[in-house]
């Protein structure tokens, strides 16, 4: 329960593109705690997705590669394994699911084939022992009728319900480890929320950790009980949820929370919504200094000079900012 | 579709024109520069060709007839004593004409009608599609060689006749982009400010989607020319004395030269390779520089 | 889908007919009288050549004439040969065996070769097998076909002798496989060269295209090994535009078949085409004509049937 399930350390993930060498994940540490729902957090571009992708080294190479760091599962570097060592991890102890059902899921492929295919190749059983279990899958992610529903085309599915199948192929082997990358965003509202019990029945039954990426600060508060908060390639901010929420500690953290609309009193609703000024810095020019400094409303002359580091401020609650030095 | 370049790549501020970019781009392809750079010298050849041409090819000596390479004429003489050297050299404005005359003739009906059913929409994209769609299921080559069979072979003819059948082909896609660049901004503030329809089409939106059609018209330059070559070779294309690659080839069918006397068909056939194979890569490279994302 | 074959069909009728309207006015601007090109006239006095060409109801104007041949085709006759008097359907169908032969030997043997060549070139982006494979489908679509049977020709059966120059099979002999296939070889392969090209580039870009869907990357986070991504989930969905060319290419591959039978003394459908136009026969270029505008349309509603079929998207829903 205490000791993390996933430990990374200075992982540096770069891309190449026409116009140079991008960071899109700079020296990144982190834990994700066992047994519970780690949110990572930020803008399109601060490399929360890539971090996800790192993990389960499904880095496209060209044109992107890990150049640093170490990312430790159980006993073992998942950067040092080989590629046969790591396929035995892919949909076996570390799954992944995505965020665009409509599209994950092989068109020409029926359902109960692919999570078959994904058993049978992780537990050596026999086609009908896997169609068996491909079954239970199915069911396990309350999908109604699953021994009809499991000769379905993707296309013949809703939206919801492909997404739950992308679960269900997910949980099949009953990983350790979830990677939920941007798992609703492209769903109903309505839809979102199931999924997100889903996912949060499928912890507490199976005991597994889940990695939450997202933008939408409303899913970590319902959904995370640990927070990353990421910006511009690199974490500003980590904490349990409920701290973030209640005392955010890093300006861009603050930022992001005032910029959200809320219900409330008379008073809130009519607070005019804050945004944050600027945009995100242009990875291949980075100026000197904190990356946020730009946009910061807190910024003093230091923070252009140079990077603040991780600081620890107390129970668990780390920070990347010069205030806190 | 997963785009592995992180957001913050894509927005970044335009730098460079999207013309320096494609060249860059078009640079680095090696073959399509080679490709380039081969028929520019064809092209030279062509325009210099009283200049640089050994002897006139039409020129008949039957004592020199069927000779091999030698001194006087270096690539060996034809079965009626032309030199051959020569008659490729002219050869070459044969094929450019046909390649460059009848796909100029194509991509402006093309662009015409395709522009005009995108635009317009309703009946008058009805009426072009189908007329796209019918002349598609022409079987071409019969068309080809009964009006070039029965109306008289000749170089003009073949021009016109590639031209008025190949166009359906650029309607299709010069249709297609119109449909997609029809909504963008600039059109519809152009339409906004009162602009006429045909100030639209050749001012907006023909200027933006000329990237595929420079394309196709490459590409098709290539097909253009092996189809000449393939008609004069049957004897319904280009018809001697003037000389055309293809009909170069013609005197081949006979197993006796076929066999003793390579020098009379193997340069023509490889001519038409060569040039064919660098436009080609030309086309190639300019897909590739003008929109990467399709390969 | 019946709805949709006869649909099909009813479309395709006006296009057939236009394609033989045009063709037959073209056919009749020739400058010359028709009758000029009739075998077995001379000597015979300007009355009696007047007389046979009444007979033959060439002196009527052109319309009534088409429609007098539309009418009589629609009841299966598709006149005489100008050349030899004999049905012009006869000559059809014994030309139309060697053809076809031709062709399915072509599209078998280029799909065999030019699938996996592309697959690989695919999954295997710029490496050497790649640019291998690039040079050669460049190669195979910019060498002209005639240029390509007469080395061929040069090179296999001048130089070697291992094949033989043209023709059916050995003259002389009775029809033995062997024979025919020895003779089928080197026109095939030549029509084959450029066909593989064409089908490895479309293979290579269907493929790139499909490995960079998001299906192939669940595929990949599920740790399935690469050949079975690519074998089992990317080359499935990369077929389905190839299928569908499987009927576009029979139209296509006629263009190259002409040329090619007439270098190898093929007795095809290309090489009646071409004795048709030379010797003015135009019963002959109108029924063949009617062949070919069947071949391109039913060519492409194969292709779109093949399609609907294989993609389980269409075969379900019955709609895009």
């Amino acid at each position: 329960m205490n000791q993390p399930i996933l430990s990374i350390r200075e992982l540096t993930t770069v891309f190449k593109t026409d116009l140079g060498l991008v960071r899109a994940v700079d020296g990144l540490d982190l834990d994700v705690p066992s047994s519970s729902t780690l949110g990572i957090v930020g803008e399109s571009g601060c490399g929360k997705s890539t971090v996800g992708l790192s993990i389960m080294k499904l880095i496209p190479d060209p044109p992107g590669r890990i150049v640093r760091g170490r990312i430790l599962f159980g006993q073992q570097d998942l950067t040092r394994l080989s590629n046969n060592r790591m396929r035995r991890i892919r949909g076996n102890e570390i799954s992944m699911i995505f965020q665009e059902p409509m599209t994950s899921l092989n068109p020409v492929r029926r359902i109960g084939s692919l999570i078959s295919e994904v058993i049978r190749l992780h537990q050596g059983v026999s086609w009908k022992e896997a169609r068996e279990k491909s079954i239970q899958a199915l069911a396990q992610v309350k999908i109604p009728s699953p021994e009809l529903r499991v000769d379905d085309y993707p296309h013949e599915m809703s939206g919801g319900m492909r997404q739950r199948a992308m679960i269900a192929l997910a949980i099949s082997c009953t990983p350790r480890l979830i990677i939920a990358d941007e798992p609703t965003t492209a769903l109903d509202v309505t839809i979102q929320a199931q999924i997100l019990s889903l996912l949060k029945g499928i912890q507490t039954s199976l005991g597994t950790s889940i990695i939450l990426i997202t933008h939408d600060l409303g899913v970590i508060a319902e959904n995370t009980e640990q927070v990353a908060v990421m910006y511009a390639g690199q974490l500003v901010e980590y904490a349990a949820t409920s701290r973030v929420f209640e005392q955010p500690l890093h300006p861009y953290t603050t930022g992001l929370l005032l910029s959200v609309p809320r219900l409330g009193s008379k008073a809130e609703q009519k607070r005019r919504l804050k945004v944050i000024p600027g945009a995100v810095p242009n990875l291949l020019t980075l100026p000197p200094g904190c990356r946020f400094a730009q946009r910061c409303e807190q910024v003093k002359p230091e923070c252009r000079h140079s990077e603040p580091d991780l600081i620890d401020r107390g129970n668990g609650h780390l920070v990347r900012c010069w205030k806190y030095a | 579709m997963p785009d592995p370049t992180p957001a913050a790549v894509s927005s970044l501020p335009e730098r460079r024109s999207f013309g320096s970019l494609a060249w860059r781009r078009f640079l680095r392809h090696k073959l399509a520069l080679i490709g380039t750079g081969t028929m520019v010298l064809i092209i030279i050849v062509a325009l210099l060709a009283p200049l640089i041409s050994p002897h006139d090819p039409n020129h008949v000596d039957l004592m020199e007839a069927r000779e091999g390479p030698s001194k006087a004429h270096p690539l060996g003489s034809d079965v009626v004593g032309r030199d051959v050297l020569s008659r490729l050299i002219y050869g070459s404005r044969v094929s450019l004409s046909v390649g460059l005359v009848a796909v100029s003739i194509y991509v402006v009906i093309g662009t015409i009608l395709g522009a005009l059913a995108g635009y317009f929409g309703g009946w008058v994209d009805m009426v072009i599609s189908r007329l796209i769609d019918a002349v598609l299921s022409f079987p071409v080559l019969m068309l080809i060689l009964v009006i070039v069979g029965t109306l008289g072979p000749s170089i003009f003819n073949i021009m016109i006749v590639l031209g008025l059948l190949g166009w359906p082909e650029v309607a299709r896609i010069v249709r297609g982009q119109t449909l997609s660049v029809r909504e963008e901004l600039y059109v519809l503030s152009s339409e906004a400010a009162g602009a006429g329809s045909r100030r639209i089409i050749v001012k907006d939106i023909i200027p933006n989607i000329l990237s595929p059609i420079i394309v196709n018209a490459t590409f098709g330059v290539a097909r253009a020319i092996l189809i000449e070559a393939g008609l004069s070779f049957l004897g319904m294309g280009v018809q001697p004395p003037t000389a055309s690659w293809g009909n170069m080839l013609n005197d081949a069918q006979s197993l006796s030269i076929l066999e003793n006397m390579p020098w009379m068909w193997v340069p023509p056939g490889m001519i038409i390779f060569i040039a064919t194979i660098s436009i080609n890569f030309m086309g190639d490279g300019l897909r590739d520089a003008l929109d990467p994302k399709l390969n | 889908m019946r709805t949709f074959i006869l649909k099909r069909i009813i479309i395709a009728l006006p296009v057939i007919l236009l394609v033989t309207m045009i063709m037959y006015l073209i056919i009749n601007l020739a400058p010359g009288d028709p009758i000029d090109m009739l075998v077995g006239l001379e000597g015979l006095s300007p009355d009696e050549v007047e007389q046979t060409k009444i007979s033959l109801g060439l002196h009527q104007p052109i319309y009534v004439r088409y429609v007098k041949w539309l009418g009589q085709m629609v009841q299966g006759n598709l006149g005489y040969s100008f050349l030899d008097q004999q049905p012009v359907i006869d000559r059809l169908v014994e030309r139309l065996v060697p053809t076809f032969s031709l062709m399915i030997f072509v599209i078998v043997v280029s799909f065999l070769v030019a699938v996996p060549i592309g697959v690989i070139s695919a999954v295997r982006q710029y490496s050497w097998v790649d640019y291998l494979a690039t040079a050669l489908a460049f190669i195979g679509i910019s060498f002209p076909n005639f240029f390509s049977g007469l080395v061929g020709i040069y090179i296999f059966s001048l130089t070697l002798h291992w094949l033989p120059t043209g023709g059916l099979q050995t003259v002389g002999q009775t029809f033995s496989l062997g024979d025919g296939l020895t003779h089928l070889l080197l026109p095939g392969l030549v029509l084959a060269l450029r066909e593989v090209g064409v089908l490895v580039r479309y293979t290579r870009s269907s493929m790139l295209d499909v490995i960079r869907q998001d299906y192939v990357r669940t595929a990949r986070a599920s740790g399935l090994s690469e050949w079975s991504v690519v074998l089992g989930h990317a080359l499935r969905n990369a077929l389905l535009p190839l299928i569908s060319m499987l009927g576009l290419t029979i139209p296509r591959l006629f263009a190259g078949v002409v040329i090619i039978e007439q270098i190898f003394q093929w007795p095809g459908m290309g090489r009646l085409a071409i004795e048709a136009i030379l010797s003015r026969d135009y019963p002959v270029l109108m029924g063949l004509t009617l062949c070919t505008a069947v071949m391109v349309l039913l060519g492409n509603l194969l292709a779109d049937i093949l399609y609907g079929v294989a993609d389980p998207r269409i075969r379900l829903t019955g709609k895009r």
